[in-house]
């Protein structure tokens, strides 16, 4: 039987909702906990799949923003928990404690050095594109490793979770409340945007370049905009996972984290609206369940993955829809 | 500071430089020959170094660990050429890319569940421990000038190797005309095989000879293998020659950065800072070099292709 | 008589120690058909890369409506109004008949840099899109994904989306290429009316569509013009027959 990929994207949001839900009635937090590293890596590979699954550009450094949202968050929570100021050349601040500050600076921080490292990068292609992206997310993995102030190797902790208007974010399932919504905002301004004439652009940009060119559209330039709106995005899944974990440290900067980004997108389906939700849930599941039964889980990962490249093409939504993936 | 401190950090440049060479030529190869992005040969080296660390612990004997290192990270190689890669030199590179991802989660995995999660220790034999005194007396570690004329000589070797023997030949036509050389008559995946199983016993051997100076433990190939990846961007991917002064450059920059940039900071801030800042900035040198470098030449010093 | 609208002034190009193109000046006028034949090898696409962009002159120069264009990036002159297509086709094809075509509507309208209506859903679009699709045919075909096309239909979708572009000139490579009698017979019709919106520079190895469409014939041998003249010249040419006719007949 197959399934109409509405219904899926559907069932997915449902489930998102349901399954929170009945933790907090069984009280299960840890469950809620799981769910919320889940959301907040789907929303990390939506920002990925945007470069990736409509833009057809195999970033192997998305961790780079991940790891400045995070350090974003780090920072100016560090700043004004210890009611220190923090010099940033023309300007002091204290920091701050209050979310949409924090995840504005994230993205924009992260959307401004992904406009640089795009710069650089989308000069080349093929190959030579995945090893810059690798290459500069070491470049960061280095320096925050060398960040004495920041807690270098050891990261930073924060001890009591920043604020949002209106809510108890210590309280797993509002801080729940906060993450699933931000992804669903987030999902629909993916839909938008693949569906815009921008989308579509990329889109044929990633599948016949010269014909790009030769209908007078600059495809350098609509790479380069989506790598800044891809970077922002992950930057800001970057601050939550920060706030989720209250702890940043340069792991988040890992070149591992940028190879499960692209993962969990192809797990559940390239270029599609929910393949990296439904990449994200299976891939937080695995690590879960697979974790208890053995040490070894990355063996089971890696077995499945090697799977998925040589006989499945188009990750789970594919197989469920029969459509699919995106060519990259 | 002293110039027997400059020429010893030199040194040690080097050395860091030839072993990234002995990483970089088999993953250059590999792409120019079969077009293929190999992210597991940070496992070979890997493979390599424990394969030399349980020898050397059953036998004592470097040379035999040596051995052990070659012919286990080459006998590594041909089977997941065989099993694995050989099906992905026609797929996209994101397929490759993942295919071999997964490769290094096995691998990672599998050591760690052989080994265990504590690193090895492979001693420096005892003819080549201490130090040896150069002219204008400066004393440096044998073992490590050793290792610098292991590598030059392997670069050598290999520039024979490819302009001087039939297979050199073989590999050169295959980098330029595929269907060519199956036209010729040679056996293209035999070819691919050993091209394959060459560039991993050369990185077997840098892991075996590098994890003599550092600890042998699982996750050791991946920074080495992006190190490589900076090296063959810098070099042109593809190019053996390339790989070389790539590799140079990497690491001279890489550890006289480290030692020369907090000095050089030294002289207009306070040393707590200066040392804090130069380092951080030491860390992400080469780097700006690889960005020095693209944006002069997209793709690389003696790179034909994107 | 009136000026060119495209026209290349001693275009030269060399790879090492071939001369692809050699001091080539052709001019296209306004509602002509130029056709430019030559055996294979003799530098076609390398002449056309080089008037559409892809591919940068030793020396000479490319004159769009009299402007010069030879240093110009391949989107700018499309926008400066040349339309073209390609010997292989270039087509979106994840993507349907209809999108492909509104992606050449988005280029001529400069409406890419927009992030929230659908793009199917911009009437300037979709009507623009829609005409040109209307007018190869293809309007029935407009939701099917391009990858199910039959090659004669790619070819088709190929003209639609130049057509989109409204250029000022066309530039078609081969359009014919693998195409049935038929097809082939009606393109040629559909060419045959297209001169009067727009001249067409046409590359094409189809001897009955060249010699039943074309005003001008430049004969390219070696990367060198060795005759430009009326179809009967061409013909009556003793010159292009040893190159060229002579031993392709």
């Amino acid at each position: 039987m197959r399934l109409d990929e509405k219904y899926l994207n559907g069932l997915m949001i449902a489930g998102l909702l349901a399954l929170p839900l009945w933790a907090v009635m069984a009280d299960q937090p840890f469950t809620i906990t799981l769910v919320t590293r889940a959301v907040i890596l789907a929303l990390a590979a939506v920002g990925l799949n945007i470069v990736l699954g409509i833009g057809g550009m195999v970033s192997f450094g998305h961790a780079v923003f991940f790891g400045i949202g995070g350090y974003a968050m780090g920072i100016l929570a560090f700043h004004a928990q210890t009611y220190t100021a923090l010099e940033l050349g023309l300007f002091t601040t204290d920091g701050t404690k209050f979310m949409p500050v924090i995840w504005l600076v994230a993205m924009i921080t992260s959307g401004l050095v992904a406009f640089f490292i795009g710069l650089l990068s989308l000069r080349t292609s093929g190959v030579y594109f995945i090893m810059i992206t690798l290459a500069f997310g070491q470049m960061f993995f280095y320096f925050a490793i060398s960040w004495a102030q920041y807690g270098g190797e050891d990261g930073l902790s924060i001890y009591v979770r920043n604020d949002f208007p209106g809510l108890n974010t210590l309280i797993p399932i509002q801080f729940y409340a906060i993450c699933f919504t931000l992804l669903c905002v987030v999902l629909f301004l993916f839909a938008r945007l693949q569906a815009s004439p921008f989308g579509l652009a990329l889109n044929a940009a990633r599948q016949a370049g010269t014909r790009v060119e030769t209908v007078g559209l600059n495809p350098m330039r609509l790479k380069l905009l989506a790598f800044v709106i891809s970077g922002a995005i992950t930057g800001l899944a970057g601050a939550l996972f920060a706030d989720l974990n209250r702890f940043v440290s340069p792991t988040m900067f890992s070149w591992q984290l940028s190879g499960e980004l692209i993962v969990l997108i192809i797990i559940g389906g390239v270029g599609r609206l929910m393949g990296p939700v439904i990449g994200a849930c299976v891939f937080v599941a695995l690590e879960h369940f697979l974790g208890e039964l053995t040490d070894f889980w990355h063996v089971y990962l890696g077995v499945i993955l090697l799977c998925i490249v040589l006989f499945g093409r188009g990750g789970l939504i594919g197989l469920l829809t029969g459509k699919e993936g995106a060519h990259v | 500071m002293s110039s027997i401190l400059i020429i010893e950090q030199i040194l040690n440049g080097l050395q860091f430089g030839v072993m990234l060479f002995l990483m970089a030529a088999g993953l250059t190869l590999i792409f120019g020959v079969m077009g293929l992005i190999n992210l597991a040969h940070g496992s070979l080296y890997m493979i390599g170094a424990f394969a030399a660390a349980a020898v050397a612990g059953v036998t004592g004997s470097f040379l035999l660990a040596l051995i052990a290192a070659l012919a286990a990270a080459a006998l590594a190689g041909a089977i997941v050429e065989m099993v694995v890669i050989r099906r992905l030199y026609s797929a996209p590179h994101l397929d490759q890319v993942l295919a071999t991802f997964a490769l290094i989660l096995i691998f990672s995995e599998g050591t760690r569940w052989l080994f265990g999660s504590f690193p090895l220790f492979l001693d420096i034999p005892d003819a080549l421990s201490g130090p040896v005194t150069l002219p204008g007396g400066i004393e440096y570690p044998f073992y490590r000038l050793t290792l610098i004329g292991i590598g030059l000589a392997v670069a050598v070797g290999l520039w024979a190797l490819i302009e001087r023997t039939r297979l050199g030949i073989q590999i050169r036509a295959g980098e330029n005309d595929r269907e060519m050389i199956a036209a010729l008559g040679v056996d293209i995946s035999k070819l691919y095989t050993l091209v394959f199983a060459l560039g991993a016993a050369l990185a077997g051997l840098a892991g075996a000879l590098v994890g003599a100076i550092q600890s042998v433990q699982v996750g050791m190939g991946e920074p080495v293998l992006i190190l490589a990846f900076v090296v063959i961007v810098i070099g042109g991917i593809g190019s053996v020659r390339g790989a070389l002064i790539g590799a140079l450059l990497v690491g001279l920059t890489d550890t006289l950065g480290g030692v020369f940039l907090p000095e050089l900071f030294k002289l207009f801030m306070e040393n707590g800072a200066a040392q804090k800042t130069g380092s951080a900035l030491a860390s992400m040198g080469i780097y700006v070099l690889m960005g020095l470098v693209l944006i002069w030449r997209p793709t690389g010093l003696f790179g034909a292709r994107a | 008589m009136s000026d060119p609208v495209l026209a290349t002034l001693n275009l030269n190009k060399s790879f090492g120690a071939l001369k692809a193109t050699d001091n080539v000046s052709i001019d296209l006028k306004p509602g002509e058909i130029h056709a430019i034949i030559g055996p294979n090898g003799a530098g076609k696409s390398t002449l056309i890369q080089q008037i559409c962009g892809g591919l940068r002159p030793d020396s000479g120069q490319v004159l769009l409506c009299g402007q010069d264009v030879s240093g110009h990036s391949t989107q700018a002159r499309a926008q400066a109004g040349l339309g073209r297509t390609f010997q292989i086709s270039q087509l979106c094809m994840e993507d349907t008949v209809l999108e492909n075509a509104i992606l050449g509507a988005m280029g001529a309208e400069g409406l890419a840099w927009r992030f929230w209506q659908p793009a199917l859903k911009r009437p300037e679009l979709r009507d623009r899109a829609e005409a040109a699709l209307e007018r190869v045919g293809l309007s029935d075909d407009r939701d099917i994904c391009c990858a199910n096309l039959s090659h004669g239909q790619r070819r088709q979708l190929e003209v639609a989306v130049a057509l989109t572009l409204s250029p000022r000139v066309f530039v078609m490579d081969e359009p014919m290429a693998g195409l049935g009698a038929g097809g082939s017979k009606r393109l040629t019709g559909f060419l045959d009316g297209l001169r009067v919106e727009a001249p067409i520079l046409l590359v094409e190895h189809d001897m009955d569509a060249v010699f039943a469409l074309a005003d001008r014939i430049s004969v390219l041998v070696y990367g060198k013009v060795i005759a430009t003249g009326t179809a009967d010249e061409i013909r009556a040419s003793t010159e292009v027959r040893d190159a060229y006719l002579g031993d392709a007949a």
